[in-house]
């Protein structure tokens, strides 16, 4: 049966073609697109790296979160998917009277969790290096430059007070652009009071489902400790990659459908074209189901052929579509080659469906005759 | 001698138009017989309703005892394949397949496929060195040569062979005449639809339709057919399993 339809395909070398382009050009859209279905979650989680941390450690209850937690806490979440943790610590402080808070962070790892943080000036580096919020800076004192000394109470009711100079002005577009910022070694040295911190911030290359399952393990294995999505950024990253998933696959299901159209189209005009030959075959005592099933072998072999060539080029295309659009490199997912090439062949085992009836119904002793 | 086929009271009516009007006729084993008649008498339809390639309104047709009248459309595609072989006017080869090939396509769908014996059913008809031409380089002649081996491929109880010559010359037309007449000698019931009084003459018997209706029906005497049988018996190195001289035609 398959050398029949072999023959038939390889010897009729512009059918094959024009059924085969329609089945190629299907699969590499269909493989492209499924191929970035695959790859947009890890593409767009690292996107949405950008708009900040997505899970936020802190204590349980209204204490203050041990660094050694947060450090136990690092040991849990996969490196590989991680892309930075910063814990910082807030503290009210006053400078000339006037109140301001201040948060010390570990700046190198604040510019990977908020890669959105932008400074004009520099970034603090030495000790008594402060950072102001873009808001302060337009309304207090606190200039790029100026020296400005900062002064508190502990819980104790004990006062605290270090002299800062300002080296540079944040702007976020949140709430940061109200703080001053200094490194976490210079909070401890004014609060003389080290290893806590308030809250510690996660970026995770996670999609919203592995970081729930990834907050749940740590609140298991760490009983103080609170781990709680950063909802704004999970939402949003889920919302988006829902819609892109949904319009991918819609246009996969758009694709396929006009892959059946132009394969039926194809067959069909296959079948006008060799009324006689079915009708000999016929006539020479060919079963029904026999014609229908050599159509549907030529189909199988066109779906198949053309899934191959069409996964090859979708492997270009998804390519192509990764390094323009995200700008990074995609990861070639090689066993979609068989499952386009099935699903290809399906496609066209459902598309020749019309024509192998058609060619079912053929009268030999009319088409013999040349009617 | 048993009869290959029995046809009886057999009528086709296609709307207002009545194809055959009460034809009964007997077909012995082995003999060959000429269908002739004018344009529209009903000699297709009769050979379509022989070869189980259509049905008749009314009667009985009984082939090699085998009521057709009783059998399904499968069971008719089983006769079509295990009994008959069909001979065109057109040759009707499939254009992409050498000759070697539309011969074996005859074997596919009766059993297996035997390239040595569909080379061998060409060989008897001389076209072993064209077995791996395709239809188009082919003469004529050839192709209709190469019809008539994928016809006997399967050993067929009746050969049906519907204007064989039609459109082929005078040599060629000898030539597919001289393989048929070898077929008679062996035995083979043949049933042919011509208008040539030549080919006819090749026959045992000829019925000649007129309207629909059996007109005539008369024995050759002295048929080319049973000349043919003197000469091949009489010259040894003509036997029935060798190949014909090559076709010369184009």
């Amino acid at each position: 049966m398959f050398r029949l339809a072999f023959w038939s395909l390889t010897r009729r070398r512009s059918r094959l073609l024009a059924a085969l382009i329609g089945v190629a050009l299907g699969a590499v859209i269909l493989f492209g697109m499924v191929t970035l279905c695959y790859d947009l979650p890890r593409q767009l989680s690292q996107e949405f790296r950008a708009y900040g941390a997505n899970l936020a450690l802190a204590a349980l209850g209204s204490g203050r979160l041990p660094l050694a937690q947060i450090q136990q806490a690092r040991g849990l979440l996969p490196p590989d998917k991680l892309v930075g943790l910063t814990p910082s610590r807030y503290e009210a402080v006053r400078n000339r009277l006037r109140p301001y808070t201040a948060v010390g962070v570990d700046f190198l790892e604040a510019r990977k969790t908020s890669p959105f943080w932008r400074v004009t000036g520099q970034w603090p580096t030495q000790p008594g290096d402060l950072l102001v919020g873009a808001d302060l800076a337009l309304n207090t004192d606190l200039k790029e430059g100026t020296l400005a000394t900062l002064d508190g109470r502990d819980q104790a009711g004990r006062r605290y007070a270090k002299d800062f100079r300002v080296v540079g002005v944040l702007t976020t577009g949140g709430v940061e652009d109200g703080f001053v910022f200094m490194t976490l070694a210079d909070m401890e040295a004014m609060t003389e009071t080290a290893g806590v911190a308030d809250l510690a911030e996660v970026s995770l290359n996670l999609s919203a489902a592995e970081l729930r399952a990834l907050a749940a393990r740590l609140r298991a294995t760490i009983p103080d400790l609170e781990a709680r999505l950063v909802t704004r950024v999970t939402d949003s990253e889920s919302n988006v990659l829902g819609k892109l998933t949904y319009l991918v696959y819609l246009v996969a299901l758009i694709v396929l459908a006009l892959t059946m159209i132009c394969v039926a189209t194809t067959m069909m005009t296959v079948v006008l074209e060799r009324r006689k030959e079915i009708g000999l075959k016929k006539a020479l005592g060919a079963e029904n189901w026999r014609v229908g099933r050599e159509f549907l072998a030529e189909g199988v072999l066109i779906g198949l052929l053309g899934g191959f060539l069409g996964s090859l080029g979708g492997l270009v295309f998804a390519r192509v579509v990764a390094q323009s659009v995200f700008g990074r490199a995609l990861y070639p997912h090689l066993y979609l080659i068989p499952l386009t090439m099935l699903v290809m062949a399906a496609v066209t085992v459902i598309a020749c469906r019309a024509p192998v009836k058609r060619a079912v119904a053929v009268e030999p002793a009319l088409v013999l005759r040349g009617e | 001698m048993r009869d290959i086929l029995e046809i009886k009271a057999v009528s086709k009516i296609y709307g207002a138009v009545v194809a055959l009007r009460d034809i009964s006729l007997t077909v012995p084993q082995g003999q060959w017989l000429a269908i002739m008649g004018p344009s529209g008498s009903g000699k297709t339809t009769l050979m379509n309703i022989i070869g189980c390639l259509d049905t008749p309104t009314q009667g009985q047709v009984l082939l090699d005892g085998l009521n057709l009248g009783a059998l399904s459309h499968a069971g008719l595609t089983a006769i079509r394949r295990e009994s008959i072989g069909l001979i065109f006017q057109e040759f009707h080869l499939i254009a992409y397949l050498t000759a070697l090939e539309n011969v074996m396509v005859a074997q596919y769908y009766h059993s297996l496929v035997d390239e040595n014996e569909a080379l061998e059913a060409l060989a008897r008809v001389g076209l072993r060195e064209r077995a791996k031409h395709l239809p188009r380089q082919l003469s004529g002649g050839e192709q209709q040569r190469v019809c008539v081996a994928r016809a006997l491929i399967n050993h067929p109880k009746l050969i049906l062979a519907d204007e064989p010559t039609g459109n082929l010359d005078e040599t060629n037309e000898n030539l597919v005449m001289e393989i048929l007449s070898q077929l008679r000698a062996s035995g083979s019931s043949i049933i042919v639809v011509t208008h040539s009084q030549e080919v006819a003459a090749h026959a045992d018997r000829v019925v000649t339709l007129e309207h629909g209706r059996l007109a005539q029906d008369r024995l050759v005497e002295n048929s080319a057919s049973l000349a043919n049988e003197k000469i091949l018996t009489l010259s040894p190195q003509r036997d029935l399993g060798a190949p014909l001289r090559p076709n010369i035609v184009e």
